[in-house]
């Protein structure tokens, strides 16, 4: 039998062959003490997958618990599947975000493609219908092959698994920088939309109840997928393609369907998705979170190749797998509903008074440990903390101010940058419109999705400029909050809440760790001003390629928000000729981090923007209260590239034009990155409202149908492009690049 | 009257097409699990819905036309009432024989979601009828596989008959003929890629595909109704 090929336990110990596993030999040595007993090579397994960083967040969690995660409006915060948050009409919004980075690091299709699978199965093992995705992306510089090649791969597979599954992907971020070019980084976020009388929890109460498997059968892809996505990326990570897991869309959405309908069954008492440690950690973190424990025969798990040990078994992440929990004697009522849908739901185990998790495979028991030793007992380990050099020399240096030439070049040269270039290339690939709920599309300022019955909508958004977190951690994680929040407030919606996507280097580095905890206080900060709590997350570290060279700090902010009123929907593009522009917010001169510093130094570096929370709630309610009085035609946050970028994104869509006036320091003014800032446009009627309500906000310009970009300054005219010449550069840059040889 | 939309594992634009009917369009709608135990004589209308029916594998549309109730979808065609198969409906139509011709992957061979101006060809079909002649509209296109592919003399027929209903103004996708969406000779059955139940509501962009679905009420109602 193969399980007897498996190294005896002495061996283990004395080749220390759980450090090939992840596993310390500290670690190793609390298993031995937990157990009374050397753990044979199968619960070495067990221990080392769910005590990884990814299912233990063992190096993260005296961070996260910095994060305010309470609020009247939420129903669930961090712990499940994913947070829910209250919407009103007995009806709330599921969310969360999660990375798949080293998947895709080396194998993008795939890797990207089974992100979007993860993140889904989260949201409907909740019991809620996914009704959105969205993603955020970093990669390296187009011009290296092996990035475009990155870049194309991961696109193509959030598109290939996103349109099957018939969930519109509606909205997220894309951003190039060296940073990234041997780590990229694929976030992928859900939204789903559920009743508050069907929110499932992945539990295994009730001893006797039986387990059962439904989905996908398990076979010999992603072992270690979790151990894997804890370490850095090295020269060997090319042969762990085999831990990257394959993605089958189809089994997802016949497993969204079959879920769906089962969680109005009464028989079912719990329902968690496989996702990272697959069986090891639903199995486990059911019965933990539960109280109870677990037996299992793994003879009976469908199985997708032969003589799989039952090492191998629990350590696959094989996608497309559901585990639940239902009611003893009623298994049939439940394999009946997946019948339907061609899927196979098989009893492997039961619940247990006793709280151990026990698994037989031929026969014989090959683990046996206490349940809560994997799911709640893993180490927590609090890292050294170093402010690093490279920062108190950026807050040491004169704040850079850049020498520009020529205004409309800079401008063009702006709009051809990658980071504010047109993403048409990418979301023109995903279905953006299935569900037909979709209002506003992917390019906006955040997507829209109406909530079909009702006058409301939802508003969602990614959000995050890793450049200002890793020049300020602090002050850039309160901008990344800050602008997922503007994001939602242009659109005309009230921030909810937010999901976190941790993306960060090696926590064992302490100027990393730094990093972490400065970004989760600034993050933390602006979540309690913004009233936007962290319901639910994810962590990803080790996030280094070859050498040593960690990425930026990049805490993804996944925000939705909710549009109380149809009405108050709103775009980020000019509408009407004749309306009137508004500046909220005057400039300072902040270049670091700035796309302009980038364009020019080919780096980054100085002192981010600063942000003032007060200021930045008071500008946020401001913009929600005249988009709710009916007073905007359109409102768009002020972001990379400045006011100048800010403007000419503006008229992109409806091919207008503007006739702008600026005075003071020009670069100042048209490129500053000055946070807290919006432009909004007013229809003549609405102007005495609006100054009346929002006194501080000053006004610039008007929208023209001229179609030409005009920009004056002291009565002359500095800036004059035609509004299709500034689209062609805005728009091309992104093809051109994927196009070009290199 | 009454609209039946079938629905096939991995049909994935079936409530869209259910909601555009029953809400936007106000008649009544049904959705038909493709294994139920159900006379389709019973509908006066069959919509085939967009989606990766079986995920695609083998080729789009290619394992749902093969399933049992295509034999009633045929047979209702073969009588002469409405079958309207959208993105991967009219891949299962083709797939089935209903219509001619077969799809390929795009020409640049990516996915693509947009809104796509369309001509409309023929106005005088039981899908068209409300639209004015050669009068342009703008559906979103959603697919990966919409390339049109027919013979000269397919073509060639398929222009003499009035089987083009909708071509594009762009071409997007490289299809023979910048078709869109083509009738059957006698007219009942229209396949077409972009997504009429998708522009139903001004909210969600425009009404220009709501017309399409009134078309079908007229004319059933010319036709039918008075007996009903």
């Amino acid at each position: 039998m193969p399980s007897t090929l498996e190294v005896n336990p002495e061996k283990i110990e004395e080749n220390r062959l759980y450090a090939e596993m992840g596993l310390s030999d500290q670690e190793y040595d609390s298993i031995k003490t937990i157990l009374s007993r050397r753990p044979n090579y199968t619960e070495v397994g067990l221990f080392s997958v769910m005590w990884s960083e990814h299912c233990s967040y063992k190096n993260s969690k005296p961070v996260l618990s910095k994060f305010p995660t309470e609020a009247a409006h939420v129903l669930q915060g961090p712990g499940e599947g994913a947070g829910v948050i209250d919407i009103g009409d007995e009806q709330a919004v599921v969310f969360k975000i999660e990375s798949h980075n080293h998947p895709s690091a080396v194998e993008p299709y795939q890797g990207a493609a089974t992100g979007v699978g993860g993140i889904l199965r989260d949201v409907f093992s909740m019991g809620a219908r996914p009704i959105a995705l969205l993603n955020s992306l970093r990669f390296g510089s187009l011009k290296h092959p092996r990035v475009k090649y990155l870049f194309e791969e991961v696109v193509h597979g959030i598109a290939g698994y996103g349109n099957c599954v018939g969930v519109p992907t509606v909205g997220g971020e894309v951003q190039f920088d060296d940073a990234y070019a041997g780590n990229p980084l694929v976030n992928a976020m859900c939204v789903g939309l559920i009743n508050h009388q069907d929110i499932q929890k992945g539990i295994a109460s009730g001893v006797g109840n039986t387990v059962m498997y439904v989905g996908a059968k398990t076979g010999r892809d992603g072992i270690h997928g979790a151990t894997f996505a804890s370490e850095e990326l090295t020269e060997e990570s090319e042969s762990k393609r085999p831990s990257v897991q394959v993605g089958d869309p189809f089994m997802e959405k016949l497993l969204i369907e079959a879920c769906l309908e089962v969680i109005h069954h009464d028989a079912l008492v719990g329902i968690q998705d496989m996702g990272a440690a697959g069986l090891t950690s639903s199995a486990s973190e059911m019965a933990s979170k539960a109280g109870t424990g677990m037996e299992m025969n793994l003879d009976l798990v469908p199985q997708r190749e032969r003589g799989m040990t039952g090492y191998e078994m629990m350590l696959s992440e094989s996608q497309e797998r559901m585990l639940l929990v239902v009611e003893t004697g009623r298994e049939q009522e439940i394999a009946d509903i997946f019948d339907k849908y061609d899927l196979e739901a098989v009893a492997v185990g039961h619940v247990t008074e006793e709280r151990q998790f026990r698994l037989r495979h031929h026969d014989v028991v090959i683990a046996d440990v206490p349940v809560d030793a994997l799911a709640e007992d893993a180490p927590v380990y609090h890292q050294p903390s170093q402010v690093p050099a490279y920062f108190t020399e950026n807050q040491e240096r004169d704040p850079y101010y850049p020498v520009i030439d020529d205004l409309s070049e800079t401008l063009h040269a702006l709009l051809k940058q990658p980071t504010i270039a047109s993403k048409e290339w990418v979301y023109d690939q995903y279905d953006s419109m299935v569900q037909t709920n979709t209002v506003v599309t992917p390019g906006s300022d955040a997507a829209v999705l109406r909530v079909r019955g009702t006058g409301k909508a939802l508003a969602m958004t990614t959000d995050c400029n890793s450049r200002y977190i890793y020049l300020d951690p602090e002050t850039g994680g309160k901008i990344a909050v800050a602008e997922a929040a503007r994001n939602i407030v242009c659109s005309g919606g009230k921030p909810l809440g937010i999901t976190d996507g941790l993306n960060f280097g090696s926590p064992e580095n302490p100027e990393i760790y730094w990093q972490m905890e400065k970004s989760v206080d600034g993050m933390s900060e602006a979540c309690r001003t913004l009233n936007t709590p962290v319901i639910s997350g994810n962590v990803s570290l080790y996030n280094e390629a070859h050498g040593g060279q960690a990425i930026y700090p990049t805490p993804v902010v996944g925000m939705v928000g909710l549009i109380e009123d149809l009405e108050h929907i709103t775009r980020s593009d000019f509408q009407e000729p004749g309306d009137v522009i508004f500046l909220l917010g005057d400039a300072r001169p902040e270049f670091g981090g700035s796309e302009l510093q980038g364009l020019l130094e080919g780096q980054h570096f100085g002192q981010a923007p600063e942000l003032d929370l007060e200021t930045e709630l008071a500008r946020q309610q401001a913009v929600q209260q005249a988009i709710a009085a009916g007073l905007l035609q359109s409102a768009h946050d002020v972001a990379e590239g400045g006011l100048a970028v800010a403007l000419a994104e503006s008229m992109f869509t409806n091919g207008l034009g503007c006739e702008v006036d600026v005075d003071g320091d020009l670069t100042t003014e048209l490129f500053s990155e000055t946070q807290s800032r919006f432009v909004v446009s007013v229809a003549q009627e609405n102007v005495a409202a609006f100054e009346t309500m929002v006194p501080e906000a000053k006004q610039i310009g008007t929208v023209t149908d001229s179609g030409v970009y005009t920009l004056t300054s002291s009565g002359r005219t500095i800036v004059e492009e035609p509004t299709t010449s500034l689209r062609d550069t805005w728009k091309g840059a992104i093809p051109c690049l994927v196009k070009s040889k290199a | 009257m009454k609209f039946a939309v079938l629905v096939f594992p991995g049909s994935n634009c079936d409530r869209d097409m259910y909601f555009a009917v029953k809400d936007s369009l106000g008649e009544e709608a049904e959705l038909v699990w493709y294994q139920d135990d159900v006379d389709l004589t019973d509908y006066d209308a069959l919509l085939l819905p967009g989606g990766f029916s079986y995920g695609d594998y083998l080729r789009s549309g290619a394992i749902a036309s093969t399933s049992g109730i295509l034999r009633q979808i045929i047979k209702a065609a073969d009588e002469g009432k409405p079958v309207l198969g959208v993105c991967n409906g009219f891949q299962v139509l083709l797939e089935a024989g209903l219509l001619p011709g077969a799809m390929l992957p795009n020409r640049d061979l990516k996915f693509m979601c947009h809104f796509e101006e369309l001509v409309v060809e023929n106005n005088q079909s039981m899908f068209t009828r409300q639209y004015a002649p050669n009068e342009r509209i703008s559906l979103p296109i959603a697919h990966g596989d919409g390339n049109y592919f027919c013979d000269e003399a397919t073509y060639e027929r398929l222009q003499a008959n009035q089987q083009i209903a909708f071509t594009y103004a762009a071409n997007p996708n490289g299809s023979v003929g910048d078709i869109a969406g083509i009738l059957n000779e006698q007219g009942n059955v229209l396949g077409m890629m972009p997504h009429p139940e998708r522009a139903v509501e001004q909210l969600l962009g425009n009404e220009d595909g709501l017309r399409l679905f009134q078309s079908i009420v007229t004319y059933w109602r010319d036709h039918y109704a008075i007996n009903a």
